[in-house]
This record gives structure tokens, C-alpha cells and sequence, in this order.
């Protein structure tokens, strides 16, 4: 299945992009895909938990994906 | 009832946004604005680009403004936070809200300007006065939401 990923502010810096997609096993959680992504180059700047928002919506670690989701890998929040 | 939350790229208007709330019921009205400033962890600060999951933060900073009103009935709120680059003074987030009494008012302003602070997908970039430029990411914010 596949899903699109989003990045923001230092993450998007740190992998060269703010939005890829990712082709998972189907039943990947948001920590398996985590684990994928920090696979990549300039991936170290990622947590092994960081926020992730699935179709807009904070989501926990344990949390299934399903094909067509949007995952958006969250940096610490610095509103105000 | 008056619900107001929106994301905005030109400056906050501090009169507009009370404005909104502001009526015959109400008799507290409470604006807080949170401002540029020029030192951060020490170092000199000359502007600041603030940058969003602009879908996702304009529902979180709508969701917080209806949970403001059922946390605290009566109340009016109008929120707006600013995107883009920042320089010194300029508000980059407004809050204006008004309620029948002081005490709830008080309240449910720094409640809201918390739950901001906590939730919504915003980053910020601060410019240095030495040229440089580095992302803010705050101590123990990555932990708070999903716990």
C-alpha cells in the first residue's frame, strides 16, 4: 500500500524534502514507518518517536496505516 | 456566541479581534498578544519566520476555540495566529476573549494561549543578529501531546 508523507520546518531540512511516498506492507504502524524513514539519508535529525499526525490527527505510535493515508512526521510545536 | 480561529499572513489587527467578542453581555474582554522579542537563550533576535501544517493548524487552533467555550459557557473567543517572516514588536499570535466575569476570562485566555503553545502544528525560525538562522524547538514539547 502506499502513503504520503509529510515533513516540516528542521525535519524537512534534514531529509531534502517535505513530502514523499512511501510504498509499506499493508498493517505498518506509525512506528514501523518511522523506523523506514529514519533509514534514510539526513534521517538522524528524526526521534525514534516523534509526533505523527495521520490525515491531520495526532496519532499514537501503535496505530495501523492504511493506503492512502497522510502521515505528517511532526517537529516540536513552537507556536505563540 | 461568537467562535473566531484563523491562521493569517497580514499583521493582527488587536482592535478588530476584540471587536469580535466584545457585547452587551460581556463585561470582561481580555486581548492577549504575544510579541517578537529581541533576545532568545541569549542571543540577539532580529525577526522570525513562523511556518505551519496549515490544514491541520487552522483545525487544531478551531478546535481549541470550541473547547474554550465548553470549558468556560458564555464565553466569546476570536484567535489568530500570524504566518510568515516577523520582525521585533510585530504579534504573532492575538487571543481576545470576554466573558460576563473577570475571574473566567482570565482563565480561559491563558488556557488557550497554552493549548496553542501545546498542539498546534507551528514552527518558528529565528533570525540572529549575526546572520544565522536556526529552527526553535522547545524542551519536552514533543512528549506533551500524544501522553
Amino acid at each position: 500500500m502506499s502513503v504520503t508523507v509529510l515533513l516540516f520546518a528542521s525535519y524537512a531540512d534534514a531529509l531534502g524534502t517535505s513530502s514523499l511516498r512511501l510504498d509499506l506492507d499493508d498493517g505498518t504502524t506509525v512506528t514501523q514507518l518511522v523506523g523506514q524513514l529514519r533509514e534514510r539519508a539526513g534521517a538522524r535529525a528524526l526521534p525514534p518517536q516523534p509526533l505523527v499526525a495521520v490525515n491531520e490527527r495526532y496519532a499514537r505510535t501503535d496505530q495501523a496505516l492504511s493506503a492512502g493515508d497522510t502521515v505528517a512526521i511532526i517537529p516540536p510545536v513552537a507556536g505563540g | 456566541m461568537t467562535i473566531h480561529a484563523r491562521l493569517v499572513r497580514e499583521p493582527i489587527e488587536a482592535t478588530a479581534l476584540l471587536q469580535r467578542v466584545a457585547g452587551p453581555a460581556n463585561g470582561a474582554l481580555l486581548l492577549f498578544l504575544g510579541v517578537v522579542r529581541d533576545v532568545n537563550d541569549g542571543r540577539a533576535v532580529t525577526g522570525i519566520e513562523y511556518s505551519a501544517y496549515e490544514a491541520m493548524a487552522a483545525r487544531e487552533l478551531a478546535d481549541i476555540a470550541v473547547e474554550a467555550t465548553k470549558r468556560f459557557p458564555q464565553l466569546d473567543v476570536a484567535i489568530e495566529h500570524r504566518l510568515g517572516e516577523l520582525a521585533l514588536e510585530d504579534a504573532s499570535v492575538g487571543i481576545a476573549v470576554a466573558h460576563p466575569h473577570r475571574g473566567d476570562a482570565y482563565d480561559a485566555s491563558r488556557w488557550v494561549i497554552e493549548e496553542l503553545k501545546r498542539r498546534v502544528p507551528i514552527w518558528k525560525r529565528e533570525h540572529y543578529a549575526d546572520g544565522t538562522r536556526e529552527w526553535v524547538n522547545p524542551v519536552g514539547a514533543a512528549a506533551a501531546v500524544t501522553q
